[in-house]
């Protein structure tokens, strides 16, 4: 098992270097950062005094080792549009995009998972192919598209809802503002999540109805049957659990893609967060904001995929046995 | 003669199981008619309107925000009203479908062309070949092609001015929804490839020293092509999405030649004012368009396919 986490371990951290090599390269050699954060005045002299000071005549292995030290304790150096510390910027936003993501998984986790079952276990019923049909045209309207609608209905037609922003925050200490607190925070995250959280649910929904259907004509249900156990008992305490891997697996996967698309409802709805500040600095070449976008979410992928291969071993005996020999 | 051989050829694809599926799916045969519907009037764009929206000499101020010819103050020579700058909104639709599908199709050709070779290459030769391609193919999948395209799309901006960006913009865009997306078809040839390898007439090519080139592109590659081409269907309105996303937050196709996905960028901002219309149409026009392909390539994959379902 520790051989199995150090070995995991070992892996994402290579993920994680190549990430940080092509995103010091992206830094480094993608356009000029010296013509990039000096006025058009600045004299030749002075430009090649800067490139001493920032170390960028030093040979390209130092430079990258330096990249690594920097960025680990925080450093991504100063954006070029905003002229201040990314490292600020970023945690400013922070908060928002987590607290987007974190309501929609948990919307797109209960609605998927309440959806799945329903569909899976009770394949005939009306309702099933309401769901079925509903999460079709779900998959192909484009976020965007579903975020506009809700803006349109519930914003611009019945005025329920903010369309943009994320209402009144709270700061709490250490810096994390919170917009969870207020009323008006919890109407402006509604249509935001709702729009964020909609694929999600139908992927998650159709894999554990997919799967539902294939544990349910195993013979080991039969038997279960056979015996005269409780349906209940059966679906939830057998089928259920013997459809978790590939669940935790899409699951996992959905979670950080919710952070990826992030970017787009936080476009729709001007949230105040992490995606939008990436959008701006591609729109701009913002390279430092750009470079330290992408290793941040890339750590969010790793940290996820580490966490789903550790539930593996929760949810699943076979694989602590097989370990074990 | 000639009738005859006709209604040969007519009873035998008529008979045929595949003409039987589709005339029996209903859904289907609408969405293909929509989609060939759709494809006419982007492609004839040209001969279809007499209004060139993108034209900048042809702006039209005085017909700006002119709504839908049956609402009221419309006008049936713009039938589906104008936008901010009197263009016809029906037009730029037209227009915009032709940039979104050229997007759509080219990208998911190159994807094509790389991930074919790449997963035949892996599930022929096998070993630390294999391991190397589809290692790179598994890491490259955590990421939504989303983010990977938007990465590209940001290095080209950095690297290029924006006069040059503006001229290359579709291009670059095709490259980057084309690069992000090439796994999926690399890892469905790559299964297709590794089950051929060990059959008896790849044995039999090896015996009579046909190169091992001649044997993938001639042998391997005919019998794996299949399935990838029906799921490259399905890509085909994944890439519109990825490209009308794109579009929308401003870093696709510039609004000089707008593609569907800007326009309901541009109608956006009226929503508010109360003109639906600029981004309600182009927004149809997209959810249909992707729709349609959709319900076509899921066709296609149940009755070519139904192991992949």
């Amino acid at each position: 098992m520790a051989n199995f986490i150090l070995y995991r371990l070992f892996q994402s951290a290579i993920v994680m270097l190549i990430v940080a090599l092509i995103s010091f390269f992206l830094f480094n050699f993608v356009g000029d950062p010296i013509s990039n954060m000096v006025g058009q005045e600045t004299t030749v002299k002075d430009m090649d005094e800067l490139r001493q000071r920032l170390g960028l005549n030093d040979p390209v292995i130092v430079q990258f080792g330096r990249f690594i030290v920097d960025a680990l304790q925080g450093d991504f150096g100063i954006s070029y549009r905003l002229q201040r510390p990314v490292e600020e910027l970023i945690a400013e936003r922070m908060p928002a995009t987590l607290e987007l993501v974190f309501v929609s998984a948990i919307i797109a986790i209960g609605l998927g998972v309440a959806g799945g079952l329903f569909t899976g276990l009770k394949r005939s019923h009306w309702f099933s192919k309401f769901i079925l049909t509903t999460s079709l045209v779900g998959i192909s309207l484009p976020t965007f598209i579903i975020g506009i609608l809700l803006i349109y209905i519930f914003a611009v037609k019945l005025n329920w809802l903010p369309s943009f922003g994320r209402g009144e925050v709270v700061d709490l200490k250490g810096g994390w503002s919170t917009g969870l607190l207020t009323v008006s925070g919890w109407k402006a995250i509604i249509l935001p999540s709702i729009t964020l959280a909609l694929y999600q649910t139908t992927l998650i929904l159709r894999i554990i109805r997919s799967e539902l259907l294939e544990v349910m004509r195993t013979d080991f249900i039969k038997f279960a049957r056979a015996r005269g156990l409780k349906s209940r008992d059966i679906n939830y305490g057998h089928a259920l659990k013997n459809t978790l891997v590939p669940v935790i697996t899409v699951t996992g996967l959905q979670i950080g893609s919710l952070i990826a698309f992030s970017i787009v409802t936080e476009t729709v709805f001007q949230w105040p967060g992490m995606g939008a500040l990436f959008i701006q600095a591609v729109q701009f070449a913002d390279v430092p904001v750009m470079s330290a976008y992408l290793i941040l979410v890339a750590l969010f992928f790793v940290v996820i995929n580490l966490i789903v291969d550790l539930l593996y071993f929760v949810v699943d005996p076979r694989l602590r046995a097989e370990i074990k020999n | 003669m000639k009738d005859v051989s006709i209604s040969k050829w007519w009873a035998g694809v008529s008979d045929h199981d595949v003409t039987y599926s589709f005339l029996h799916s209903p859904v289907t045969i609408v969405a293909t008619v929509a989609t060939i519907l759709m494809f006419a009037a982007a492609f004839g764009a040209s001969f279809l309107t007499i209004y060139t929206p993108f034209d900048p000499g042809s702006l039209e101020l005085r017909e700006a925000f002119m709504p839908p010819a049956w609402e009221q103050g419309g006008n049936s020579e713009h039938l589906l009203g104008t936008d901010g700058q009197g263009r016809d909104i029906l037009a730029a639709i037209m227009y915009g479908t032709q940039v979104s599908l050229v997007v759509g199709i080219l990208s998911v050709l190159l994807s094509v062309s790389i991930g074919i070779p790449l997963g035949i290459i892996a599930g022929y030769y096998g070993g630390w070949v294999d391991t190397a391609i589809m290692r790179f193919a598994d890491i490259q999948l955590t990421i939504p092609p989303i983010l990977i395209a938007l990465m590209i799309d940001g290095i080209t901006r950095t690297t290029l001015s924006s006069e040059v960006h503006e001229i290359v913009a579709i291009p670059v865009l095709i490259i980057s929804i084309g690069v992000a997306s090439w796994p999926q078809y690399a890892r469905i040839t790559r299964s297709g490839a590794m089950v051929e390898r060990r059959k008896d007439y790849i044995a039999a090519a090896k015996l009579i020293q046909t190169p091992t080139a001649a044997i993938m592109v001639r042998h391997v590659l005919p019998n794996v092509i299949g399935p990838t081409l029906i799921v490259a269907t399905i890509g085909v309105a994944v890439a519109i999405i990825i490209e009308a996303t794109l579009s929308f937050l401003g870093v696709g196709i510039p609004s000089t030649t707008p593609s569907l996905g800007t326009l309901i960028r541009i109608g956006n901002s009226f929503l508010f004012s109360g003109e639906w219309w600029i981004t309600f149409f182009p927004a149809f026009t997209l959810v249909i368009l992707v729709l349609s392909v959709n319900l076509i390539g899921d066709w296609l994959r149940d009755t070519f396919n139904p192991k992949l379902r």
